[in-house]
């Protein structure tokens, strides 16, 4: 199970010019590879989250730059890229009674693309979406 | 190690301290009218001479002397000795007015570091300790106050003063200081930057107390420095006018010991000037018993506190203050509600999601004031869920409401956003136009 967790990165970061670029700056000087990316905001603050080729050095270098980082379970889930493609993993995780915290998806060079939830209870999601046929990728496969 | 530095005095039963504390307040009043236009024409206008004053009791009928005087008759107008006697000045930096200047004679010199050498020697500091003095030195008290008490007691001054924070941890680690004297908020501070350097305050070094003051800080605040940096940390209590820092707890850390034969204490109602009895909050009211050049006579010091006379468990007999939480002049009204920073501080201190820094900020938005609260997420226990996030912003604004009666903007922020300080922190900012 343990290589089907994926790593976040999650930083808390006051809504205002240049944090992006600040914290971009500390990744790209690691030469950290981002694979995916997203921004949730809540007024004057927001949490970025990303999905790295390196988690661990990111989040030492970003902490190490003062910045408040977490590093966060989440799974991986392969999706078709096709009409209903989403769908189909949202009525799995619906018909087993599976909340979603947050989400954010995209699109890969393959046919499939790739959807990074997290849910609260990791394990039981990774034994649904396995009895379900449903593939998930693992840290191997962001890298 | 001694327990007292002056057994006879600290120890000395109260109704002794009396005798002591109504002789010399006898010879004040004679030897302040007799050598100071300035009081001679307070008292004449007052209609009171020396010959009124017959007990420490009596105190309260001599007038109250307050900063605006020192300002008034600056630069030495209410001194009491040809500048021939004075060997030493300071001066206040002047940023809330006129600068005030204090001066000493030899004599002044040695009883404040006679009583810092009591409060040090109270708190298990003497010969063998290494005391690095982080509090500025130049014309604010606080960096020759600790240096000269230091000294007394035969432990090891480094004067280090405050700022340069990276070679204050080094020369920590290299010359072993066994304690520190700086604000609460620069050894926070200085902790931050040990653990970026790599650097336990509590293992990789001697530290085995501060000597915390010259701000409010909270009780919560105490249990989080010691926590944190493995050293007991004793708060201390003086101001410029009445020498400078001059008074600090002992190990039981249960009040500021204030020395009777050295100063007379009273708590006043700060606003009708009321003597207030014993356990009331109130504006602490000092005068100087032995001082020289600058005595004071009932000086408004517009701090707030509480008296408590029962004689400490550490034998000491001497009245004693309880934690300084606020000043008449740090207050903020916000909305006709008294703030004090000293209160929040105690609020956001139990909530562990947040760090020490915080920031208040007052504005104004048409007629309403606007009070915001800044304080920063700490690294260890920050959630990336933003409903989490939102509940923290919630519960620090519910408990701040629970304490202050009233509600405020919670603003989360980086850590590292709200300054720093080397001195005093300022906790307030108020952008209101009044």
């Amino acid at each position: 199970m343990e290589n089907k967790l994926i790593k976040q990165i999650s930083i808390f970061a006051e809504n205002k010019p240049g944090r992006l670029e600040e914290i971009t700056g500390q990744l790209k000087s690691a030469d950290i590879n981002i694979r995916a990316f997203t921004i949730a905001e809540a007024g004057d603050f927001g949490v970025l989250r990303m999905v790295v080729d390196k988690p661990d050095r990111a989040h030492d270098v970003l902490h190490d730059a003062g910045f408040t980082v977490s590093e966060t379970e989440v799974l991986g889930v392969e999706m078709s890229d096709s009409p209903g493609g989403l769908h189909e993993i949202a009525s799995v995780l619906g018909a087993n009674n599976i909340n979603v915290d947050y989400a954010y998806a995209f699109a890969t060079t393959t046919e499939k693309a790739l959807l990074i939830i997290r849910v609260d209870d990791i394990s039981n999601a990774i034994h649904i979406l396995n009895r379900a046929g449903v593939g998930l990728i693992g840290i191997e496969d962001v890298k | 190690m001694p327990e007292y530095w002056d057994p006879l005095i600290e120890r000395m039963p109260v109704d002794e301290l009396k005798k002591v504390q109504e002789d010399r307040l006898k010879q004040l009043v004679r030897y302040v009218y007799d050598h100071s236009p300035f009081y001679r024409k307070r008292f004449d206008e007052a209609g009171i001479s020396p010959g009124d004053i017959r007990s420490p009791e009596d105190v309260k009928k001599l007038p109250f002397t307050v900063k605006q005087d020192l300002r008034d008759t600056y630069p030495t107008g209410m001194f009491c000795v040809p500048q021939s006697q004075v060997v030493r000045y300071h001066a206040s930096s002047g940023t809330t007015g006129k600068p005030t200047v204090v001066g000493y004679t030899q004599n002044d010199i040695k009883e404040w570091s006679t009583s810092l050498a009591r409060g040090l020697t109270s708190i298990g500091v003497g010969r063998g300790d290494v005391v690095q003095v982080g509090y500025g030195y130049g014309l604010f008290t606080g960096g020759l106050g600790l240096h000269y008490g230091t000294e007394m007691v035969g432990a090891c001054a480094i004067p280090t003063s405050s700022g340069n924070t990276e070679r204050q941890i080094e020369l920590m680690q290299d010359l072993g200081s066994t304690a520190i004297a700086c604000t609460p908020s620069y050894f926070l501070h200085i902790n931050e930057v040990a653990k970026n350097m790599g650097i336990s305050l509590a293992k990789d070094t001697q530290l085995h107390c501060g000597i915390f003051g010259a701000e409010p800080w909270s009780e919560e605040m105490r249990r989080r420095i010691e926590e944190q940096t493995g050293i007991k940390a004793y708060d201390i209590f003086g101001t410029s006018e009445i020498s400078g820092p001059l008074f600090t707890e002992c190990t039981y850390q249960d009040g500021i010991h204030i020395w009777a034969d050295q100063f007379l204490i009273e708590v006043v109602d700060p606003k009708t000037g009321e003597q207030l009895p014993d356990g009331e909050r109130g504006e602490l009211v000092v005068t100087t018993l032995v001082k020289e050049a600058l005595p004071l006579i009932r000086y408004r010091l517009g701090d707030l506190t509480i008296i408590k006379n029962e004689p400490c468990k550490c034998g000491r007999t001497h009245p004693r203050i309880m934690r300084i939480l606020g000043r008449t002049d740090d207050m903020i009204i916000v909305r006709g509600i008294n703030v004090f920073p000293g209160q929040v501080e105690a609020v956001l201190m139990e909530i562990p999601e947040v760090a020490e820094h915080y920031q208040l900020i007052v504005e104004r938005e048409g007629e309403l004031d606007k009070l915001t609260v800044q304080v920063e997420v700490t690294g260890d226990v920050f959630s990336d869920k933003i409903s989490d996030l939102m509940k923290l912003e919630k519960k620090v604004g519910k408990a701040l409401h629970t304490v202050l009666n009233i509600t405020g903007k919670v603003e989360l922020v980086e850590p590292g956003t709200i300054p720093r300080s080397m001195g005093k922190a300022q906790r307030v900012i108020d952008k209101r136009k009044i």
